[in-house]
C-alpha cells in the first residue's frame, strides 16, 4: 500500500507540474510513446482482437506495475516482456497516465449467455471483492482491475499463467480460486468468462458471504 | 476533389497574391495541404494520424489502387489457411476520418506539386511511402510479364493468387523454388515463412513435394528459430525433408527460363522447378526513384527525427522505401514511421518544434499450425541523430526450444496484431 501511495503521489506530481502530456526532460510525449502500442493493441488501447487485451482505461498504477512484471519476468509472457525492458519507468507512468484517460471499448465477441448469470453469482461471491463494479472498468476509483468486455483468450491466458506458476497470484486470489473450483469445478472459470464477455448490467448482491477478511491476520 | 492544372495556377496566383499583401508564413495559415503518395501500409496511417492529430490540415491521400492488399498474412494465403479476401481493405475508414483519396498514379514530384495521371496536387507537406520496386533487370530473363508465369507475389494481390493457384495445380511430386532476394529487402523473414507455410500446405495435400529456397545471403532472419522449427515440423535436415535451404553466393539465382521453368545460380547450376517464386532485388518504390528521393543505394535518406528527405526539403519518407538505420523494412515499421512522421508534419505546419520520437517494431512469422515465432524491437533516435537505435536489452526474438502453449499463443497474437494493426491504419 505504501508503495502504491508514493506512485501515485508521483503521478500526481507529474500532473502538478503540467507535465503529463509528456514533456520529461526532452523525451517523448506520452502520446508518441502510446502510439507504439496501438499495433498490436488497438488505437487508443481498444483492441479488436482475438486475444491481445484492451489496455485502454486501465488504473494507471496497475499499468506500470503489470509492465515492470513483465519486464522483470516476474510474469511470463510471451513477446510483451521483450518490448516493456525498451521503456524507462517514467515513460511506464506516462503512457499509463495516457491509457487511463482512454475510453473503454468492451470487446466484441461471442460467449454462452446461458452462462452470464451464474457467471455473476460467482462473480459476486468471489471475485467482486477486488475486481470492483463486476469487473468493469471504473476510472474514478484506484485500484481497480478490469474483466469486463476483456477479450476471453487473454483471460484464458492470463488465468492458465495464474494457474501453472508463471504469473504471481495473489494469496487472496488463489484462496478464493481454489475455493471457487472446489465448489463449482474446474469448468467455473468458463462461467465467469462468459459473465465477463457479456459485459452486462451488474448489482453485487451484498449477501455477505465474502470472507476475504479472515486471513488479514496473516498479511 | 482532385485539383487541376488551371485550378492549381489560380491557387498559386492567390497565394502570391496573399504573399504581396504581406501575410508573414502561409503555413500557418489556413488551408494548410498535405499530400501522402501511397496509400499503403506507411501512408494510410500517416494520413489517418495527422488528421486525428489536426483536423484542420487538408489531407489528400493519391493511391492508384481502389484497395489494398496487405504483404502481411499474405503467406497464410498462400498455406491455405487465409483468403485472399481477408487481406484486402479499402479506404472508407480513412475517408471517414476526412482524408481525401485520390486513385490516380503518382508520376512527379518537385516544387511542392505532386503530379499524377490526373491532375496536380500543390502541397505544403508531403509524405511519400511508395514501398518498393521489384528490379526485374537484376535477373537475366526475369521481367514483368515473366512474373505471370513465375511469379514474386512479393507484392500481395494478384501475384499471391497466382502463385497459390500454381500451388494447387502442381502434381504431388514436384518441386517448389524460392528465390530469396539480397539485403536489403521488403520483410526480411517472409522468404522463410513462405517456405514454412507452402511445406505446411505440401505436407498435407502434396507429401512427394518440397520447397527448395535458392538464397544470395548466407544466413536470414530469425534462422535458427526457423530451422528448429522446420526440424520440429517438416524433416528439415533429413533425407525426406520439405524444406531444403541452400545459402548464397552460390546459390544465388542470376537468370530464370519461363519456358523450361528453371533458374540458373551464380555457381552455374541449373534447377528445375514445378512453381517458381522469384523474389527479385528491391529498390525504393519508383516514384521516389523518378522524383530524385534515393540516392545512389536505390533507398531514399532521411532525417531520423521527421523522416523529411535529406534531398527533397518539405518532402518526408516513410516505411520500406526510407533508410530507417536498424529498423527493418516491415509492416510494423512502417505503421510506427508514418505516426512519427506524422507528428512531424503537424508540428512543423503548426509552428512547433518537431518533437523527440518513439518507434517499435514487432513481426510475427507463421511456421505451421498453433506454430508462431517473434521478434520484436523499440528504437529511439541515437544522440547524434543519426541512426533509429534499438534499445538495448530490449527486443529480440522469442526463445529457442519454446513450449508448444507459448508458440500457439504467438499466432494468437500474430492475428491480434493483424487484425489491430490494419483498424489502425484503414479503420
Amino acid at each position: 500500500m505504501a508503495m502504491r501511495k508514493t506512485k501515485l503521489a508521483f503521478v500526481g506530481g507529474a500532473l502538478a507540474l503540467g507535465l503529463s502530456s509528456g514533456a520529461f526532460a526532452d523525451g517523448p510525449t506520452a502520446k508518441m510513446l502510446a502510439d507504439t502500442c496501438a499495433g498490436c493493441h488497438g488505437t487508443n488501447g481498444s483492441s479488436v482482437g482475438p486475444a491481445s487485451p484492451t489496455i485502454a482505461a486501465m488504473d494507471p498504477v496497475v499499468f506500470v506495475e503489470t509492465m515492470q512484471a513483465f519486464q522483470s519476468g516476474d510474469t511470463y509472457s510471451t513477446i510483451m516482456g521483450r518490448i516493456a525492458k525498451g521503456y524507462t519507468e517514467e515513460e511506464l507512468e506516462q503512457m499509463g497516465e495516457y491509457f487511463h484517460k482512454q475510453e473503454y471499448v468492451p470487446a466484441k465477441q461471442e460467449f454462452d449467455q446461458a452462462m452470464v448469470d451464474e457467471g455473476a453469482k460467482l462473480h459476486d461471491k468471489y471475485c467482486e471483492k477486488c475486481h470492483i463494479e463486476g469487473g468493469k472498468p471504473v476510472p474514478d476509483e484506484e485500484d481497480y482491475y478490469i474483466l469486463a468486455g476483456q477479450w476471453t483468450p487473454y483471460l484464458e491466458f492470463a488465468m492458465s499463467d495464474f494457474q501453472n506458476e508463471r504469473r504471481e497470484l495473489p494469496k487472496k486470489m488463489g484462496k478464493k480460486l481454489n475455493a471457487m473450483i472446489e465448489d463449482k469445478g474446474e469448468d467455473s472459470v468458463k462461467t465467469l468468462y462468459a459473465f465477463y464477455a457479456a459485459y452486462s448490467d451488474f448489482k453485487s448482491s451484498d449477501t455477505g458471504d465474502d470472507d476475504d477478511d479472515d486471513d488479514k491476520d496473516k498479511d | 476533389m482532385s485539383m487541376n492544372r488551371r485550378d492549381f495556377v489560380k491557387t498559386t496566383g492567390a497565394v502570391a497574391a496573399i504573399g504581396a499583401i504581406g501575410l508573414p508564413n502561409i503555413v500557418l495559415g489556413q488551408g494548410k495541404k498535405v499530400v501522402v503518395v501511397g496509400g499503403g501500409t506507411g501512408g494510410a496511417t500517416a494520413a489517418k494520424y495527422i488528421k486525428m492529430a489536426d483536423p484542420s490540415i487538408d489531407v489528400t491521400v493519391i493511391e492508384p489502387n481502389k484497395e489494398y492488399y496487405t504483404c502481411y498474412l499474405s503467406n497464410e494465403v498462400l498455406g491455405g489457411d487465409r483468403t485472399l479476401d481477408s487481406i484486402k481493405h479499402g479506404y472508407d475508414g480513412l475517408k471517414a476520418h476526412g482524408v481525401k483519396v485520390v486513385h490516380e498514379k503518382a508520376t512527379g514530384i518537385e516544387n511542392k506539386v505532386v503530379k499524377t495521371d490526373g491532375g496536380e496536387y500543390p502541397f505544403d507537406r508531403c509524405i511519400v511511402s511508395p514501398g518498393i520496386s521489384l528490379l526485374y533487370g537484376a535477373i537475366e530473363g526475369y521481367s514483368n510479364e515473366v512474373a505471370e508465369k513465375l511469379p514474386h507475389a512479393w507484392k500481395a494481390g494478384e501475384q499471391t493468387r497466382i502463385l497459390r493457384s500454381q500451388l494447387e495445380a502442381m502434381d504431388d511430386g514436384g518441386v517448389v523454388v524460392i528465390v530469396a532476394p539480397p539485403n536489403p529487402f521488403r520483410c526480411p523473414p517472409g522468404p522463410y515463412e513462405r517456405a514454412s507455410q507452402i511445406a505446411m500446405y505440401l505436407k498435407e495435400a502434396k507429401p512427394k513435394s518440397k520447397v527448395l529456397i535458392l538464397d544470395s545471403k548466407q544466413k536470414f532472419s530469425k534462422q535458427g528459430l526457423f530451422t528448429q522449427g522446420w526440424e520440429r515440423l517438416y524433416g528439415f535436415g533429413t533425407e525426406n525433408s520439405l524444406i531444403e535451404w541452400q545459402p548464397g553466393p552460390d546459390a544465388a539465382v542470376v537468370s530464370v527460363n519461363g519456358g523450361e521453368m528453371s533458374v540458373e545460380t551464380s555457381f552455374g547450376d541449373s534447377v528445375k522447378g514445378a512453381v517458381i517464386n522469384v523474389i527479385p532485388p528491391q529498390s525504393a518504390g519508383k516514384i521516389a526513384i523518378d522524383s530524385n528521393l534515393a540516392d545512389d543505394s536505390g533507398w531514399c535518406p532521411v532525417d531520423k527525427k521527421s523522416f523529411e528527405s535529406t534531398l527533397m526539403p518539405g518532402v518526408h519518407v516513410i516505411g520500406d522505401a526510407c533508410i530507417a538505420t536498424q529498423m527493418p523494412k516491415s509492416g510494423y515499421s512502417a505503421n510506427s514511421q508514418g505516426k512519427v512522421a506524422a507528428a512531424a508534419v503537424v508540428s512543423l505546419l503548426n509552428g512547433n518544434e518537431v518533437g523527440t520520437p518513439s518507434y517499435v517494431n514487432t513481426c510475427y512469422s507463421i511456421i505451421g499450425k498453433d506454430y508462431g515465432i517473434s521478434v520484436a524491437g523499440v528504437y529511439r533516435l541515437s544522440e547524434d541523430g543519426g541512426t533509429i537505435a534499438e534499445v538495448e536489452g530490449a527486443g529480440g526474438l522469442t526463445p529457442m526450444d519454446a513450449e508448444p502453449f507459448a508458440l500457439a499463443r504467438e499466432v494468437q497474437y500474430a492475428y491480434s496484431w493483424y487484425n489491430n494493426i490494419v483498424h489502425d491504419i484503414f479503420g
